[in-house]
């Protein structure tokens, strides 16, 4: 049973179920003309302690507030990868210097002040490049943000920045926060980043700790039709199963993020008014890795991580632990994105006896049966990731490494493993967020400070690594740096300083009465603008 | 002096040191928990840089040696001052205060149900020792009390709230419905119907065999022996003789639960989306808030020290030889 404590969208239940029948394709429920009103509501399992995207650029965040307070543009299933939101065109200078975002006219924020360039300047400069986790380091080269005129604002760099990058970044970092609300305060503490105010489709209402979140329609909505639902309530569902009771009664209409335990599945996928979907989380995609510490010296040998790489079935931990919902990982770029994305034949493939040589090679024979002993520690946030630590100790047993399981709760593994760096090897699940520099290449680069979860904390270090990872964040051409990052995936397919094992997103649940579920790429912290509820 | 005023003057002498004792021990033990709260906070984010982790440390105190957190701590607690939750964003107090209703309504319904209900079905077992009726409900208390709280509570939200549709799934109150006075208490009854008995019938067994228990023993007794000579009516021998024995035991159970209840109900809060104290304890655990941490220690072991403190008077007011010693 699952219990509140594991935020981290701390969701994907258990197994997934083998209910691959029931997942119907998108047009399933993309069909018939929207019905307006009703109030959709929602599981939620986490309430974290600020909500304001423009700071906190995490999903669980994202999952409420995302349709309260809008990014400049929202990620797409089309061609260009991309939807506007409140930029309607953006474009690049040559020189990588400057990028010019036309603002969407006619926009008011939920207190009836108008939307201006002013607000993106203010939000950009004061709250992303200042107080974002994310933008930190992204907008660390921002130098000012020009707003010639209330429609436009020009993001003007220090440096050559890929105008690639930021627009990948869009979705992700460029929620907008309202200037009259926050110019004056401290923005960290501002009452208004746990009583939203936006531009979205919903206006936030009131947040009861412990029992729900309340949304409710914004009827100036620069998108005049829309929304169709009249609100929103998520209600806070700490236990799986109970949620998996809530959706068969109907008394919640959607379940995302695997909030319901993946061997309940099955059993759901039978009820009548219950589908299981899919789909819409392919932006945030999550990668099932080994993380190596490379202070120890048999893991800072090339051959003894390759060794524990072939080890690994990843099929197997596809359909056992997955239950099939998941995809064996080829690298550190999932395959979705296919402008970064390489496949490569350097990358070992499950063979015990190839692993059994090179341990052999590398001088570690096996003495009594073992080789040599690691302690591992799984993260806790996911059961998948619990698991991967209980299949990969008998993984490495075959090949002669013992391994002592060491379990902690979020906080106990960030420390052990982000600060104190105290673990041989760590079971983890970094995020990929529509491209490499956001937090991709930050595993692999060499010389950060203790102490940054999610990072190269692994005292890995190659002077060749960094170099690539330091040239493709300043290459302006889109074509050459995608093909940095082919050579990227390269040299970490060589000499696999994390092993990536499985990629994996989540499982909503849903009754049948709602509509346009999975639209997107990053649907359950998109706005929701056109979902609706038939009757 | 009043012996009731005595007892309740040594009991409250007591309680300080406890509560100090309590305050030091759970600020110390949970500083050895690995992690600090800007660790749990940050694993349940997108990452960050080295700055913006420093930056959080700061704005959370977390910078200063641990001698300093306490100190100040306890400092400020002496001005009844219980500082700020960093989960949660606000003051202790109003977190815990928000929290303590429900726990109150939560436990005094189920230990209302348990106690009545199992003293009750324990004097009809007990009365009659042996008796087919007996048997049945020591059967039937075993049965309850083998059964995990979150399994009943489970079963009975697939029985009642799913299939049936008689009570509601979980939560403490409608969302949104705006109700007030009687409608509201109607509501919030409603809703807590379902926790309530998961929580209380599995000490509604523990009720039951002690009481039982008890009067099997009270049954052998001289005082027994010479009312049933005196030729007292049964009725009259087994609740005024029998059953008043019984039940000093089944008192002393009730204080010991009434401080297990904020342990136990964090799995039925979590199953019946209740939110009180004991989950909110859970909580604090998992993101290293000390403060609000222990503001809930300090509230539980309060409630704790006045529940035992009734028990006391209940134990005097039931057996009068109590207040002599």
């Amino acid at each position: 049973m699952r219990l509140p404590i594991v935020s981290r969208r701390a969701v994907l239940g258990s197994a997934l179920g083998a209910a691959g029948s029931a997942v119907l394709p998108a047009a399933a429920w993309a069909q018939g003309t929207p019905r307006r009103g009703g109030t959709l509501v929602v599981a939620a399992d986490t309430q974290p302690r600020n909500l304001n995207p423009a700071i906190a650029a995490s999903n669980g965040v994202f999952y409420v507030a995302s349709k309260v307070i809008e990014p400049l543009a929202e990620m797409s299933y089309d061609g260009t990868g991309l939807a506007p939101r409140l930029a309607t065109e953006w474009s690049g200078s040559a020189d990588g210097r400057s990028v010019t975002f036309k603002l969407r006219p006619g926009v008011t924020w939920h207190d009836g002040k108008p939307f201006s360039s002013a607000d993106v300047a203010f939000s950009a400069m004061q709250v992303w490049k200042k107080a974002q986790n994310l933008g930190r380091v992204l907008f660390n080269d921002l130098e000012a943000v020009d707003t010639p005129d209330g429609g436009t604002a020009i993001f003007r760099f220090s440096q050559p920045t890929p105008f690639q990058l930021i627009r990948n970044a869009l979705p992700a970092v460029t929620a907008v926060v309202p200037k009259h609300i926050y110019e004056g305060t401290d923005v960290n503490t501002n009452p208004a980043n746990t009583k939203l105010i936006g531009t979205g489709p919903f206006r936030f209402i009131e947040h009861k700790p412990g029992e729900y979140y309340r949304l409710a329609k914004n009827p100036a909505y620069w998108d005049r039709d829309k929304p169709y639902l009249d609100g929103i309530v998520y209600r806070v569902l700490p236990d799986a199963g109970a949620i998996a009771a809530a959706i068969e009664a109907d008394q919640i209409q959607l379940a995302a993020f695997s909030a319901i335990a993946l061997s309940e599945l099955p059993r759901l996928a039978r009820v009548k008014g219950v589908q299981i979907v899919n789909k819409g989380y392919e932006g945030i995609t999550y990668q099932l890795t080994v993380e190596i510490n490379h202070r120890r010296k048999e893991l800072a040998d090339a051959r003894v991580r390759r060794a524990i790489a072939h080890a690994i079935d990843k099929d197997f931990v596809v359909k056992t632990i997955f239950s099939g919902y998941a995809n064996a990982s080829a690298g550190p770029i999932p395959k979705f994105d296919k402008v970064f994305h390489v496949a490569d034949p350097a990358l070992p493939a499950f063979d015990v006896a190839r692993a059994n040589a090179l341990l052999d090679e590398a001088g570690y024979p096996r003495q009594g049966g073992t080789r040599f002993r690691l302690r591992l520690l799984p993260a806790p946030w996911f059961e998948q990731t619990r698991q991967m630590g209980d299949y990969l100790r008998q993984a490495l047993r075959v090949v002669g490494i013992d391994v002592e399981l060491v379990n902690n709760d979020a906080a106990g593994h960030t420390k052990a493993v982000y600060t104190d760096h105290a673990f041989d090897l760590a079971i983890g699940s970094p995020v990929y967020r529509n491209d490499p520099a956001i937090s991709t290449t930050i595993l692999y680069q060499g010389g950060l400070a203790a102490g940054v979860p999610f990072s190269n904390q692994y005292g890995y270090n190659d002077a060749a690594l960094n170099t690539l990872i330091n040239k493709a964040s300043e290459t302006l051409d889109p074509a050459a740096r995608a093909q940095l990052y082919r050579e990227f995936q390269r040299l970490v397919a060589q000499s696999q300083p994390l092993i990536h094992v499985a990629e994996f997103t989540f499982i909503s649940v849903i009754r049948d009465s709602l509509h346009n579920v999975a639209n997107n790429p990053r649907w359950a912290t998109s706005n929701w603008a056109d979902a609706w509820l038939s009757a | 002096m009043n012996p009731v005023v005595r007892i309740v003057a040594r009991r409250l002498g007591h309680a300080i040191p406890v509560l100090a004792i309590v305050a030091i021990g759970s600020y110390g033990l949970l500083a050895l928990a690995p992690g600090d709260a800007v660790d749990a906070y940050l694993s349940g984010g997108a990452g960050g840089d080295a700055g913006y982790v420093a930056q959080l440390r700061q704005q959370w105190g977390l910078d200063r040696s641990f001698g300093a957190r306490l100190l100040s701590y306890l400092l400020s607690l002496l001005t009844l001052d219980f500082g700020w939750s960093v989960a949660f964003s606000r003051p202790v107090h109003e977190v815990v205060l928000d929290r303590l209703g429900n726990t109150l309504l939560l436990m005094s319904a189920s230990i209302s149900l348990s106690f009545s209900l199992g003293t009750v079905l324990g004097v009809v077992a007990g009365s009659r020792p042996g008796s087919w009726r007996d048997r049945l409900l020591s059967m039937l208390s075993l049965a309850l009390y083998a059964a995990p709280g979150f399994w009943l509570g489970l079963m009975m939200i697939v029985a009642f709230a799913v299939k049936l549709s008689w009570f509601p799934l979980g939560g403490i109150g409608t969302i949104g419905a705006p109700l007030e006075g009687l409608a509201q208490v109607r509501d919030m009854a409603w809703h807590l119907v379902l926790p309530a008995s998961a929580l209380g019938l599995v000490y509604l067994g523990l009720y039951l065999r002690l009481m039982r228990s008890g009067m099997v023993e009270a049954w052998r007794s001289d005082f027994v022996r010479t009312a049933r000579a005196k030729g007292l009516a049964r009725a009259r021998i087994v609740w005024r003789h029998v059953a008043r024995n019984a039940l000093l035991p089944v008192v002393t159970m009730l204080g010991l639960q009434a401080g297990a209840m904020l342990g136990g109900s964090v799995v039925i809060e979590s199953v019946f989306a209740i939110p009180g104290l004991g989950r909110l304890a859970y909580e604090a655990v998992g993101q290293r808030d000390v403060p609000l941490l222990l503001g809930i220690i300090l509230a539980g072991t309060v409630m704790v020290i006045l529940i035992n403190l009734l028990v006391d008077l209940a134990y005097a007011w039931l057996d009068p030889r109590v207040v002599t010693r």
